[in-house]
């Protein structure tokens, strides 16, 4: 656990799947997120880590359990008061960029901004070109993903998900189809904003290199959390 | 705001598919505004030359019955009698009929009529007519002669005449001949001060049009009428305003309506074909539509599940892809209605009659197209709304 102000917490969660004969994913969740927390979730596939995402993330809802985001509890939230909570407390990382096609660079940076605010809007340009000029891609801002790496629209991902300030950001496999060296780049710069910012970031990983790298690591078995402290105290075979 | 800026992003993205059922809206819509104007011009037209020559609405006695013939006992001894001619009853007050009538609500022009059957001669040429005797303006705003005259003026003064095109031929006349009138055991010496076609072969070959006095006294009913006839505002109206004066005056009343069933049916025939037609094509339009759209909520529903978790309502996501439907719905209704035009256009010349692509239309085009759209665009919009944005980033719907 850690002795910052909390800005997540989970307190037995539990997620089924299915009508009639269920299938329970989650077995009852504890876990806590400080505030400018760099935290790692790793875990063999199947273990539930994307479903605990998604409830995180406030895209499903626990079947049992309680979530809260800066201490305000969401299961009883409507969808409309859900969807803005998440456009204004959670970033969004995927493991594919997901970048709109049909968005310039710039475009898909400030769409968090748009959507809190109900358009695209010139005052939005300024700090997402900020933003773009931190992840080194400046340059780019009127460019389409299409005409970008896969590199590089991952760091507009990145940028895309600050573009709000949140104070959590999901990252779920940010590096999964991104090769070594451009994966060391992505997480280094994930680590940068972790730096500067209050951000805590949650990242998703299968890799057990980049999660050493985290301050602190969850380790989820079959729907069940096994380990919860420092990279440190990781089973050794898990550090190799 | 949002909506309409992602909604033009994703057309402007998706661009062979968004012209490609733009071009389907477009066609659509062109033959929806050609049909409704080549309809329309159809029809103003034969009612153009059905009301040309006739009063929207004629006010007159019933004809006059023989009556049997009886001894001085008051006994019948023939009942049956055969009518030399069909003679109308006197207009009891045809003056105050005149005043209800005008004072009736639709009402925009009156003219008191005499009219019935006469012989008109000149040198060997001897033809049946029906004399019709009126005052020149009243009847003008009924029947507008001097719009039609192709010789001569519009003037019914003295012993001025006003015949048909086919009735100067048949008697050789021209303007400035004479012609004698005969009705009964009374002939008069008229004048021809000009020549008309109203389109009808009816009315060219039989009307000999002069003033109400002329008329009056070869007919034999000195201060009398045989009929008034109305012009009503809306047309259709006709037959109602014809029961109110009926009414007023109670005076048998005939609208145009009446006396046209025929072409009445044939009217609201063509009616029920043109709306049909107009269904049909704008289901193909909101079937093509909705199935452009659907197509792309499944396309998108990565995107629209990114959407969802950067914060966009599920409100805004209907409202996108309902924008998308208005959007072809409106762009298409210009196009539309610009090729509907030009097609029009193209075509008149060789149509008998004008094909009008007027304002009104374009409007109803215009909103109908947009309605379309939006309806067509409703249940593809209510998926992308209702997508679990979570299996949406996943790819699992």
């Amino acid at each position: 656990m850690n002795a910052r102000p909390q800005l997540l917490e989970l307190e037995s969660v539990r997620k089924s799947y299915g009508d009639g004969v269920t299938t329970e994913i989650l077995h009852g969740i504890d876990l806590c997120i400080g505030e400018g927390e760099l935290v790692a979730l790793v875990g063999p596939s199947g273990s539930g880590k994307s479903t605990l995402l998604n409830l995180i993330g406030l895209l499903d809802q626990p079947t049992q359990g309680r979530i809260a985001i800066e201490g305000r509890a969401v299961e009883n939230l409507d969808d409309q008061a859900l969807t803005a909570l998440r456009g204004e407390k959670l970033g969004f990382i995927f493991q594919s960029h997901h970048l709109l096609p049909g968005l310039t660079v710039i475009e898909n940076v400030m769409l968090p901004s748009a959507a809190a605010r109900g358009g695209f809007q010139t005052s939005m340009r300024a700090p997402s070109l900020a933003l773009l000029d931190a992840m080194g891609l400046g340059r780019w801002a009127e460019a389409w993903p299409r005409q970008l790496s896969g590199g590089m629209q991952q760091r507009v991902a990145v940028a895309r998900a600050l573009m709000n300030e949140p104070p959590l950001v999901l990252a779920d496999e940010p590096t999964g189809n991104l090769d070594t060296e451009t994966s060391d780049q992505v997480f280094d710069l994930l680590r940068q904003q972790n730096a500067d910012s209050s951000t805590a970031f949650l990242i998703v990983t299968h890799d057990w290199d980049l999660a050493r790298r985290c301050e602190r690591v969850i380790e989820l078995v079959d729907g069940a959390v096994v380990y919860e402290g420092p990279p440190a105290g990781l089973r050794p075979a898990k550090q190799d | 705001m949002l909506a309409l800026q992602l909604a033009w992003r994703f057309l402007r993205e998706g661009r062979t598919q968004s012209l490609l059922i733009l071009a389907g809206v477009t066609i659509g819509i062109a033959a929806f505004v050609f049909v409704s104007a080549i309809i329309e011009g159809l029809q103003v037209n034969l009612l153009e030359q059905t009301l040309g020559s006739q009063a929207h609405i004629t006010v007159a006695p019933e004809e006059a019955s023989p009556r049997a013939l009886m001894d001085e006992s008051g006994v019948a001894f023939a009942r049956r009698i055969e009518p030399s001619e069909p003679r109308r009853r006197p207009f009891d007050q045809w003056q105050r009929s005149v005043r209800r009538i005008e004072a009736t609500e639709g009402v925009v022009a009156t003219c008191p009529k005499v009219s019935g059957s006469a012989l008109a001669y000149r040198g060997a040429a001897e033809e049946a007519v029906k004399l019709v005797g009126a005052d020149a303006d009243r009847l003008r705003r009924i029947v507008d002669l001097r719009a039609h005259l192709i010789e001569g003026t519009y003037r019914l003064g003295g012993e001025d005449a006003v015949i048909g095109t086919t009735l100067a031929r048949k008697l050789g006349a021209s303007v400035g001949d004479p012609v004698r009138v005969r009705s009964g055991d009374r002939e008069s010496l008229l004048r021809i001060v000009g020549v008309f076609d109203l389109g009808n072969e009816m009315v060219n070959g039989r009307w000999l049009v002069t003033s109400l006095r002329n008329a009056q006294t070869l007919l034999n009913r000195v201060g009398d009428i045989t009929e008034i006839d109305a012009r009503v505002a809306e047309v259709y109206d006709a037959e109602r305003i014809a029961r109110e004066i009926e009414a007023r005056t109670g005076v048998p009343t005939e609208s145009w309506m009446e006396r046209n069933r025929d072409l009445l049916t044939g009217l609201r025939s063509q009616d029920a074909s043109t709306t049909m037609i107009r269904i049909f094509v704008l289901l193909a339009v909101a079937m093509g539509i909705a199935s452009v759209l659907s197509v792309t909520v499944v396309q998108r529903r990565g995107q629209i599940g990114i959407l969802r978790a950067v914060g966009t309502s599920r409100r805004i996501v209907l409202a996108v892809f309902l924008w998308q439907g208005l959007l072809f719905g409106l762009a298409g209704a210009l196009l539309g209605a610009m090729l509907g035009a030009v097609a029009g256009e193209l075509i008149e010349s060789s149509a008998l009659f004008e094909i009008s692509v007027t304002p009104g239309l374009l409007l109803t085009a215009l909103t109908v197209s947009v309605a379309t759209g939006v309806f067509a665009a409703y249940l593809p919009a209510r998926r992308a709304a209702n997508l679990d944005p979570a299996a949406a980033i996943r790819g699992d719907e």
